[in-house]
């Protein structure tokens, strides 16, 4: 007993219940509006049931992560209660990584074999009957049907913009450290100032990516419209951006609980956790530098 | 159970919360057990009729009694439902109910996490169904829904079963992650990871299973989308993708997921066949191991779905063997299973009857599965009723039976009363017979050449079929007296003692039944 403090188990709660009809409510207006979208009858209550649902789970997330804050402020989380906090914050990068992990899976698969197969290597399968002239590159110019999917006119060049992007985002995991370091060293101003400048970079990242995708569209004519690699770059980067969107945004929520005086040098999990986010972030663009833009 | 309510919680020691928000809002993990198990119920029930409606239109070859596009709806919809909101579901309700009581835990390590996990179910599988009900039909492109069936085919709905698919597997992740981390870390004092019942072992490498694949189904669907609505072309050769590939993607989730379904069966057993035989689990650590190498190689065997599908002759051959790997440690489990059981002090109660069933019918699953794991004569099997004959002998006897003996072997835990025995035998029974009727001739059939999937059949396979229908109506009527089992038992019934059965070990047996709202609020000592 002496070695075990209690664990907290919160009395009933009413955030899960709002989260999943949020859910339901955010996926039936979307799913009705893409619908709509596809068919060109869309009407106007898909979009309000999907306005609704997201305004629930945002409410939602304010809610639960403030009562969360408020327990854990009144000594209510034991080490233990610690514990899993970190490992459910774990498993969840984890699974990320896995959803990354597929279409990373996608695009190697769509490189290594399916493009070759189609033009013509190995035993030459139906595909190969069907576009007998398709010749098979990487970067793919040319699609086996150009006219449904016309192929991008040219590529993003690695060595512009992402290659700055990347240093940004490195750049920004250092910062989050220092931030860390300065968080456990109980330097607020420092804290701030690291944290403030990570938000900021993540920020920045954010714009040029923005500005990226324009200039894909509108001069390369690298749209997701344009085969397998104009598929694989845009999911994946797409899913990135997505992703360094929240961590933005967590960051800067953190930046704020700081300056709100959140916090102590040795409890600190949510600023963790949102590094970790940060840094599995980080990781997967380096991925993605390597085999979405230079290979 | 003084020793549960002191100073530090008295704040917590409450009973259940009184009327329905009881259960809305609850974050009590026998509550949220409990939930995840009536909701599998009503879910293999809803599966279950619609597997009657396939059966009733095969009791006779010629279309008789739906038109082949309801046929296909039906077909597809009774795998999704049984395979995500049957059988899943159920094994997460028995992790949420007994995981806590086996390693000595107070709840779930993330109490209201888990309420959500519970919560976004009903929401997904209401999606799902209302599929049904939409313009163009629901899904009617088979539970594996194959590109471009899926996509360039597919009915508008869709795009919802898309979403539905998102759902489920936000549940399971976050499932999964509650139950690592209650089984890593709010185990009792002492209770080191070689004491863990199997039970709970099982579920640890299973949970793993699921925050690695889940993940992987959520982004196959997402391709799926994309191509549908957006314009991309994994799944389309036009664009320079290749239909294969969703088919790749799907089954690196698909074969783990279906380990998904039976690891914890397997860990039920092991807890049940001990506890009946008298004696204890023959090769625990052999046990332990056999799962993960399972889990292990369940990742690299999943071409053995698509030998028919066009991939390369080493691929073939990597995956063949790979594939017969599996029956290695599979082999492990069934010996330590027997050899439990050999010169014990057998008897024969409900839960045991299931038990030594799945042991039996399980392994002829296995080994239909190593003749449809050899790749040239798979050309032949594939796409026909010998493959439904396996993987039904594997998830019926095999999973579902499993979730039969725990449920027994439960209930009186449960509910504090003892289970009628003697309808529960005659369920067992009559469960027995039915599904052997049921599915063994398809075995036959299939070997004959059959298709699976196809509302009409060659006049020859007539005699073979309507067998097969009429255990499939007997198999399935049977599982309303379940119902009334369950009913009967949570309304009354002896009493039962803290433990009810003579061999039982573990934590779970030291709390009285019915297992108070609370407990573990101080976690035991374990020696
Ligand atoms: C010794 C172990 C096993 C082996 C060697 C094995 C092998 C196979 C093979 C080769 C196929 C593909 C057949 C074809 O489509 O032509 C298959 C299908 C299937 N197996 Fe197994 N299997 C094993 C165990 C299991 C278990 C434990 C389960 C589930 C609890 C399972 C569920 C399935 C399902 C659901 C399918 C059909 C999927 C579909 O196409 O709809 N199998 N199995
Ligand atoms: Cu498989």
């Amino acid at each position: 007993m002496a070695s075990h403090e209690t664990y907290y188990v919160p009395a009933q709660s009413k955030w899960p219940i709002i989260a999943s009809v949020g859910l339901l409510l955010t996926v039936f207006g979307g799913g009705s509006m893409i619908n709509g979208m596809s068919s060109g009858t869309g009407s106007a209550a898909g979009k309000w049931i999907f306005f609704a649902g997201a305004l629930t789970i945002a409410y939602m997330m304010f809610g639960w992560f403030s009562s969360v804050v408020k327990e854990s402020d009144q000594g209510l989380y034991s080490q233990q209660m610690d514990r899993s906090f970190r490992m459910g914050m774990g498993w969840f990068i984890f699974s990320e990584v896995m959803f990354f992990a597929a279409f990373f899976g996608a695009l190697f698969y769509a490189r290594t074999f399916a493009g070759p197969w189609l033009g013509g290597d190995g035993d030459k399968g139906v595909a190969n009957m069907l576009w007998p002239d398709f010749q098979f590159a990487w970067p793919l110019m040319v699609n086996p049907d150009a006219t449904t999917f016309p192929g991008p006119r040219e590529t993003i060049s690695p060595w512009q913009l992402p290659l700055f992007n990347t240093i940004i985002l490195i750049s920004s995991s250092v910062t989050v450290t220092f931030a860390h370091h300065a968080l456990r060293a109980d330097k607020r101003g420092a804290t701030k100032a690291w944290l403030g400048l990570t938000v900021l970079l993540g920020v920045i990242f954010l714009v040029l990516q923005a500005l990226e995708y324009q200039h894909a569209y509108h001069d390369l004519g690298l749209t997701l419209n344009s085969g397998i690699y104009g598929s694989t770059f845009f999911m994946l980067t797409g899913f990135h951006g997505a992703h360094v969107t929240m961590g933005t945004l967590i960051l800067a929520i953190m930046l704020i609980r700081i300056t709100r005086g959140h916090f102590t040098p040795d409890k600190h999990f949510g600023f963790e956790a949102a590094s970790w986010y940060w840094h599995f972030v980080d990781v997967v663009w380096v991925g993605l530098f390597v085999f979405v833009y230079i290979l | 159970m003084s020793a549960v309510i002191d100073h530090h919680h008295a704040d917590h020691a409450h009973g259940p919360a009184k009327g329905m928000m009881r259960w809305v809002l609850t974050t009590n993990h026998k509550d949220i057990g409990t939930m995840y198990l009536w909701f599998s119920f009503a879910m293999f029930l809803l599966g279950g009729s619609m597997a009657m409606v396939i059966r009733a239109e095969l009791f006779q070859p010629g279309l008789q009694l739906v038109q082949p596009e309801f046929f296909n709806q039906m077909t597809t919809t009774h795998g999704l439902i049984m395979v995500f909101g049957a059988v899943m579901p159920a094994f997460v309700g028995l992790a949420n109910w007994m995981i806590p009581l086996m390693v000595g835990a107070p709840d779930m390590a993330l109490p209201r996490m888990n309420n959500f996990s519970f919560w976004l179910l009903p929401m997904a599988f209401g999606l799902l169904v209302s599929t049904l009900f939409m313009e163009g039909g629901g899904p009617n492109f088979g539970w594996t829904f194959y590109a471009p069936l899926s996509t360039t085919y597919a009915p508008p709905s869709v795009t919802f079963f898309i979403f539905a698919i998102h759902l489920a597997g936000i549940s399971s992740i976050m499932g999964a992650i509650n139950i690592i981390a209650t089984i890593l870390n709010l185990r009792a004092p002492g209770m080191t990871l070689m004491k863990m019942p199997l039970f709970v072992w099982t579920w640890l490498i299973t949970a793993f299973l699921l925050i690695a694949v889940m993940p992987v189904l959520a982004g196959v669907v997402t391709m799926m989308l994309m191509d549908i609505h957006f314009g991309t072309s994994f799944f389309n050769a036009a664009g320079g993708g290749d239909p294969v590939m969703f088919q790749h993607i799907f089954w690196f989730f698909g074969h783990p997921e279906v380990y998904i379904m039976i690891l914890p069966a397997f860990g039920a057993v092991s807890q049940i066949i001990p506890t009946f035989s008298r004696k204890p689990l023959f090769g625990y650590t052999s046990m332990v191991y056999a799962t993960a190498a399972i889990a292990f190689l369940s990742f690299i065997v999943w071409a053995h779905h698509m030998f028919t599908v066009g991939i390369p002759i080493t691929g073939e051959l990597f995956f063949m063997y790979a594939t017969m790997l599996i029956a290695v440690p599979t082999g492990v489990k069934v010996f330590n299973w027997v050899s439990t059981m050999f010169r014990g002090a057998l008897t024969f109660e409900t839960p045991m009857l299931f038990a030594i069933a799945f042991v039996i019918l399980f392994t002829i699953g296995g080994f239909s599965g190593l003749m449809l794991a050899i790749a040239t004569a798979d050309f032949q099997y594939h796409d026909t009723y010998f493959v439904v004959a396996h993987f039904h002998y594997v998830l019926v006897p095999g999973a579902i039976f499993g979730i039969f003996a725990s449920a027994y072997y439960w209930l009186p835990k449960w509910t504090g009363h003892m289970y009628d025995e003697t309808l529960g035998k005659t369920h067992f029974w009559m469960s027995f017979i039915g599904m052997n009727l049921a599915f063994f001739p398809m075995h036959f059939v299939g070997l004959a050449g059959m298709p699976r999937r196809i509302p009409d059949y060659n006049i020859m396979f007539a005699n073979f079929n309507m067998v097969s229908s009429i255990g499939a109506f007997m198999f399935g009527a049977t599982q309303l007296l379940f119902l009334f089992i369950v009913i009967k038992c949570i309304k009354g019934g002896p009493k039962a003692a803290a433990n009810p059965w003579e061999g039982a070990e573990g934590l779970e047996w030291t709390v009285p039944s019915p297992a108070p709202y609370h407990t573990f609020t101080t976690p035991p000592e374990v020696k």
